[in-house]
């Protein structure tokens, strides 16, 4: 069977791989399993969901058919319950790099070094990697990853340190609370308004009157300055005043963004970020690459989740004629149907 | 109808006829306008399709709904009258409005 595992034992040989573990990849894998193919998902994110775990978690969804209200996480729960009997590989936290194409297979590399074989691979990529948006100053890219940070991994580094933070939200809140017991922290937001839990916005005032921090709203960064290490931050309002901070480090939370990345390398045609893709199987122009959700794009595309939901199960079937060249798909209903009640693990 | 003038970070001008109705973002997307992004495609939930409204006319528009401010936190150099276009719905009231794009949206 795995014909491939000699050559190296990384390689998985699989009916498809799926790029993206949002909402669509899910309910593409989900009936992926129904016909009896096998998957593999990979997601760059360090968690299953995509958009709706990451942008939009406690927000209510009004328009997914015959659920009235749910919010994105329980919408992701409710897809990974859904492909649950299928024991469908996750690899999160790693990210699609190469495809190269090998007879009729694509060779997926992944960032991680993980490395498919298959007939099929579908992009569920929404619009991309998300990143985190940087500082706009040029400045900043000098110290991009030693003192200028977007994410924290050790927080014992900023102990006895005099850390400026940029940013309204959860994430400059939280962290800006967390260092404050062990460092001189600044926080620095546009506005007064800070888009944060309340409660978090209340401690950061209450830290702010004992002066455990340095809270400057309607200031924007304008620039970092340090010769071989960051020494200070210069922070500007609207009025053309600027001021000195003294940095060690300075860190951004300003959200994600969505960065198209290796995907715009992969000799697909392109329509601006998003992918152009036959309407009866969602196949690109390559073969055996299919472009499903928010990435792809055709007349008349809604970039609803319920389209994804369509685009998956079309795109499964359009997987079949490649990973089973020797035989014939045939339709079938779940309610009526002993084999894939097999395949769901239903008694 | 409204014209409206879309002005590129270099100083490139375009002015087109928007049907009421839709957004700015929507008319700058429709006619291949670049310097916005708008990767959400309207949902107020991805800050590329940020713009500049030039002061007479800010105070003119409709008042900022819940969550944009919250977004624009999140815009390239967002400043005191920034808006997302696609909160912006064109009517006739909006005739001669003027946008300025950011450097870039990403």
């Amino acid at each position: 069977m795995c014909e491939y595992a000699g050559e190296t034992s990384l390689m998985i040989k699989t009916d498809a791989v799926i790029v993206g573990a949002g909402p669509t990849g899910l309910f593409c894998a989900h009936q992926l399993g129904i016909i009896g193919l096998k998957c593999e998902i990979i997601d760059n994110l360090d968690k299953i969901g995509g958009q709706c775990i990451e942008l939009y978690p406690d927000k209510p969804i009004y328009d997914i058919p015959a659920v009235p209200e749910c919010t994105g996480e329980e919408l992701t729960n409710n897809l990974i319950e859904q492909i649950k009997p299928f024991n469908f590989n996750f690899y999160l936290n790693d990210r699609v790099q190469e495809l190269i194409q090998e007879n009729e297979n694509w060779l997926v590399k992944t960032t991680n070094g993980k490395e498919f074989m298959t007939p099929n691979v579908i992009i569920a990529g929404g619009v991309g990697s998300f990143e985190p948006r940087k500082f706009p100053t040029k400045s900043a890219e000098k110290f991009d990853g030693t003192s200028v940070l977007y994410s924290i991994k050790d927080k014992t580094i900023f102990k006895d340190k005099s850390v400026v933070i940029f940013g309204g939200g959860d994430s400059a809140l939280d962290w800006a609370i967390e260092l404050s017991k062990n460092s001189k922290v600044s926080l620095v937001h546009r506005r007064e308004e800070f888009r944060g839990a309340a409660s978090s916005v209340q401690k950061i005032k209450e830290l702010s009157q004992k002066n455990m921090i340095n809270l400057f709203t309607k200031y924007s960064i304008k620039d970092v300055k340090g010769n071989s290490s960051l020494e200070e931050v210069e922070i500007k309002n609207e009025n053309g005043e600027s001021k000195k901070i003294k940095a060690d480090y300075v860190l951004g939370f300003f959200g994600l963004i969505m960065q198209l990345g290796p995907i715009a390398e992969w000799g697909l045609n392109l329509d601006k970020k998003v992918i152009p893709v036959n309407t009866e199987n969602f196949e690109t122009n390559k073969k055996g690459i299919f472009a499903i959700g928010d990435i792809c794009t055709y007349p008349g595309k809604l970039k609803l989740i319920l389209s994804g939901f369509h685009e998956g199960a079309l795109a499964a079937r359009g997987c079949f004629k490649y990973a089973r060249p020797n035989e014939k798909y045939r339709f079938e209903f779940t309610t009526a149907s002993n084999t894939i009640k097999d395949r769901l693990g239903i008694k | 109808m409204a014209k409206i003038k879309y002005i590129e970070h270099n100083g490139n001008e375009h002015a087109v006829d928007v049907q009421n109705g839709l957004t700015v973002m929507e008319g700058a997307v429709q006619n291949d306008i670049p310097g916005i992004d708008a990767d959400c495609g309207g949902g107020m939930s991805c800050a590329t399709c940020h713009v500049y409204v030039k002061e007479d006319w800010y105070d003119k528009l409709p008042k900022k709904e819940l969550g944009e401010d919250d977004m624009l936190d999140q815009a390239y150099e967002p400043k005191s009258n920034s808006r997302l276009s696609c909160q912006i719905i064109v009517s006739d009231e909006l005739d001669g409005l003027c946008v300025n794009m950011p450097e870039k949206q990403v």
